[in-house]
């Protein structure tokens, strides 16, 4: 074991003392010994996982917190705490006791904030450890499956942070359920009857907050764990997938070994999530329930709005036309359905299955264990920014009126920009990361051909000026050559070589045009011979910068 | 009703009312202060006209009747005067979607004269009298519901105001007084709808002034308040410092790591 005592000697310090005391302990367990010595590559997109897991945890324990306090009642009583603004108000026990925590439960006000702020940073995490997995390509074969998993851990992630976002049900929150149930009723031929179900009955019922109570603390969390558990798993035993560099295969992973120093570097980085999020708890607020007073089906406020995840959604509702079709004595609200059932539908279903749509697309079925540079697959690259860009629309949508009111503008116009620039700022987007993604590949061969620009201008005795190149570093090589280059599809045109029409021709043509589509613009790495040739160009080129000084 | 009942007085009442500093009832009531303001008032009447005739009549009219620039005022009151002038709303500086507030161009004496002037061709709410903005006996709790009620639509929640259709706004009522939220809520300027005593008599008016006063006063009791916006500004907060930080961090980290 003598890598392990050279990292030891690497971390030092105590880390390394408690490393032995517990490393002469295990010894006898092979097993654990394995699981301690599994490796995981280094890089900072890499924690964007973690954070999802550390504020699932924090998540975890301020929401246990908050269980101890809150009752998910709708039973009308006179509030008579310390809030003075509401002292005699009718509502919920369910506010009432939000205010309690709020107000008179020791830290409670701390822990709703923790409780809160964390959600956010939870489904941010989320959101963001997808992108870093989608943009390197790291779903490819053979983490499909822990795609999906992440897919539904997204998904459940909102469900779970609309309805701890609706349990207080203070005015905001239950402005927001309101929609909620429209867009449940706006579902064809069932809707009605799925909203009297969940609802036991008119909205806003007596029966809606337990039931999301139950969901919340315990259908939706232990999916959710169970689903984590089932993810990190597959992580471990796929192992982690590394960035192309020095000494990095497809059959081996260069990182540190779990045990001791990744486990330190982890556990310190937990401390270091759950310290920032309860620093923002202790000095920013959050979601002060009390200015928005109970929920009554008789009152409004300008700027409701929900937490910045359901945004997008809201936006959607915001910039879809009030369209309704009279179909057989039933209203059909496009209003609500395109918005809130079949815009997401399309985006989750999209977002599940881009695996295997890449991969019949590419015909690429081998196994990938290192890393796409983003730049290196510009299609792809290309086609996630347009889905942000998208987001981001729909996302600013739903600010609408704030932004009006911030930057003294028309609501309506702002509306009806957004409605065009919905679909001319994506297919932009699209164009304009894929151009500059080749662009970066070309620098790329320039820089393996004839090395980087040392910034060093040199006057040659006739008088010429040039710059000096010198040869990138051995590190930097490995990651420029590290490119996966891929041809695109060459299957069957529409006829046979005789003209002889191939039954399989027509869709092989379709599939090898979108593979053209994907890869057709690619700047191959240089090959053996061309670099072979540059080298030689460049130690002449040093060489000449020698003769003139 | 005091008005209408002592018709031949009417001319003198709406004098007091005009006054500026008396509400219809009070110089009912208070009749041997009366004369003294109508005396008063009179020749603030004519200095209110001549204030008008200079800077108001291109647009309202010279009788206050209106024109195609300005709507008419006759029976608008002195608390609508009191209100767009005092806000710096009038005189208007030209055609827009709303008259934004700013610092008055006229002194509280002018403003008190074009009031009277206003009220003097027509009879309309008054300016409210200090005791009218009392608050310090009126149900804060009350004030709450009936402002979420009647109020939030527009003005927000937290009063920091909302967007309303085609550029116009509801503002932020943060930074008005007492007076302001009476005279507005009895004018009811622009798009705001007029809430007269009938609908929300003077102690619910009282109750939601001292709850808009509990508003502007309150601390964030959670900390830094972002503006009160709401989840748009949390959400800027959260991606801007809050991830941004982390991933700060975790860039840190590995770069420490090499
Ligand atoms: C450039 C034209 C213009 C000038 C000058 C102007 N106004 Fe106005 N005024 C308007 C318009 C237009 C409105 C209606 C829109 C609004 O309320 O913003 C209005 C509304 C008002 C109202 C509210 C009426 C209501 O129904 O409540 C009052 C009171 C008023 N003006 C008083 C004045 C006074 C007093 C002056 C002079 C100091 C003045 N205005 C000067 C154009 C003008
Ligand atoms: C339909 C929307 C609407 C409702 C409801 C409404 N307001 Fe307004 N309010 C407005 C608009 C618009 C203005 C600005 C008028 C202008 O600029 O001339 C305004 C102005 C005000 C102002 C003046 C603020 C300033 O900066 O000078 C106050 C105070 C006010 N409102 C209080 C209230 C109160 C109190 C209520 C409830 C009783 C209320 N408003 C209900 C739309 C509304
Ligand atoms: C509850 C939410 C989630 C948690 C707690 C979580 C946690 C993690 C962690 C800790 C890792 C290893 C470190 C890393 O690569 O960042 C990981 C890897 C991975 N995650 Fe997630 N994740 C979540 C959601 C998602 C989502 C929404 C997706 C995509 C749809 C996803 C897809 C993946 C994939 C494919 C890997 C393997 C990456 C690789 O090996 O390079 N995860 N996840």
């Amino acid at each position: 074991m003598s890598t392990n005592k050279a990292i030891d000697t690497v971390a030092g310090g105590k880390a390394g003392v408690v490393g032995n005391y517990l490393d002469d302990r295990l010894h006898g367990a092979s097993g654990v010994k394995k699981l301690l010595n599994k490796v995981f590559p280094d890089h900072w997109s890499f924690m964007l996982g973690e954070i999802a897991l550390y504020s699932f945890i924090i998540l975890l324990l301020s929401g246990t917190y908050l269980t101890l306090w809150f009752k998910p009642s709708m039973t009308e009583v006179v509030y008579n705490g310390s809030y003075m603004p509401l002292k005699g108000v009718k509502m919920s026990e369910a506010y009432a006791s939000t205010l309690d925590i709020s107000f008179d439960v020791r830290a409670g006000l701390l822990m709703r904030q923790i409780h809160h702020w964390a959600a956010l940073f939870f489904v941010a995490a989320v959101s963001v450890h997808l992108l870093r997995v989608f943009f390197t390509g790291a779903f490819r074969k053979p983490r499909e499956i822990n795609w999906v998993i992440g897919t539904l851990l997204l998904v459940l992630a909102i469900l779970e942070g609309f309805a701890g976002y609706s349990l207080p049900d203070d005015l905001l929150s239950g402005t927001g359920l309101r929609i909620a149930e429209g867009i449940v009723q706006a579902i064809p031929l069932l809707g009605t009857y799925v909203a009297m179900f969940l609802f036991g009955g008119e909205f806003p019922g007596n029966d809606f907050i337990s039931r999301l109570y139950s969901i919340h603390i315990l259908l939706v969390p232990g999916i959710l764990l169970a689903l984590v558990s089932a993810h990190l798993i597959i992580v471990f035993y796929q192992k982690h997938t590394q960035f192309p560099g020095a000494g990095r295969t497809e059959s081996n992973v260069v990182g540190y070994r779990l045990y001791p120093i990744y486990m330190a570097k982890a556990g310190g980085f937990f401390f270091i999530v759950f310290g920032v999020t309860t620093l923002i708890a202790a000095l920013v607020t959050i979601n002060p329930i009390w200015l928005y007073g109970p929920y009554t089906p008789s009152q409004v406020t300008a700027g409701s709005q929900p937490d910045w995840y359901i945004g997008w959604l809201d936006g959607a509702v915001r910039l879809t036309p009030n369209w309704e079709t009279n179909l057989l004595g039933h209203t059909i609200s496009w209003n609500l359905l395109i918005p809130a059932l079949i815009i997401p539908g399309i985006m989750f279903t999209a977002l599940g299955v881009y695996p295997w749509i890449e991969a019949w697309v590419t015909g690429d079925k081998r196994e990938h264990h290192l890393l796409d540079r983003p730049r290196n697959a510009p299609t792809r690259t290309g086609l996630g920014v347009m889905a942000i860009s998208f987001y981001l629309m729909l996302w600013i949508s739903g600010g609408n009126d704030i932004i009006a009111t911030a930057f003294s503008l028309s609501i309506n116009e702002i509306t009806w920009s957004l409605r065009v620039l919905l679909f001319v700022v994506p297919p932009l987007s699209f164009v304009i990361t894929k151009r500059a993604c080749l662009g970066l590949q070309r620098r790329d061969r320039d820089k393996l051909l004839h090395g980087y620009e040392t910034g060093r201008v040199l006057r040659l005795p006739h008088g010429e000026y040039i710059e000096v190149h010198a040869p990138v570093s051995d590190e930097e090589r490995a990651v420029l050559l590290g490119k996966n280059d891929v041809a695109p599809l060459q299957l069957g045109s529409a006829t046979d070589a005789n003209g002889v029409a191939n039954p399989k021709g027509k869709s092989g043509a379709r599939r090898a045009k979108l593979s053209e589509w994907f890869y057709g613009d690619n700047v191959p790495v240089p090959s053996a011979a061309e670099l072979e040739e540059a080298a030689h160009h460049l130690a002449h080129a040093s060489h000449s910068e020698i003769t003139s000084h | 009703m005091a008005l209408s009942r002592r018709h031949p007085a009417a001319v003198f009442a709406v004098l007091a009312i005009a006054l500026g500093t008396t509400g219809a009832a009070y110089a009912a009531v208070s009749a041997s202060t009366a004369p003294k303001q109508v005396v008063k008032s009179a020749t603030q009447v004519e200095q209110g006209k001549s204030l008008f005739l200079e800077g108001c009549s291109s647009c309202h009219g010279l009788a206050a009747q209106g024109s195609s620039d300005g709507p008419s005022l006759i029976g608008v009151g002195s608390a609508a005067v009191d209100f767009q002038v005092g806000s710096g709303r009038m005189p208007l500086a030209g055609p827009a979607v709303q008259a934004v507030s700013k610092p008055s161009q006229y002194s509280e004496s002018e403003i008190a004269a074009l009031a009277a002037y206003v009220a003097s061709v027509g009879p309309g709410p008054a300016i409210p009298t200090q005791d009218m903005l009392k608050t310090d006996g009126a149900d804060l709790a009350l004030g709450g519901e009936l402002f979420r009620t009647n109020c939030s639509q527009c003005h927000s929640v937290s009063g920091k105001g909302g967007a309303l259709s085609e550029g116009r706004w509801a503002p932020n009522l943060m930074g008005a007084d007492g007076k302001e939220m009476y005279e507005a809520m009895v004018t009811g300027p622009q798009n705001m709808p007029i809430f007269s005593d009938k609908t929300i008599t003077v102690e619910e008016k009282q109750a939601i002034i001292r709850y808009l006063q509990e508003l502007q006063k309150q601390e964030s009791p959670g900390g830094a308040a972002l503006g009160r916006l709401g989840p748009v500004t949390e959400g800027l907060f959260l991606f801007i410092v809050g991830l941004g930080a982390l991933i700060v961090v975790a860039v840190w980290i590995g770069a420490k790591a090499k």
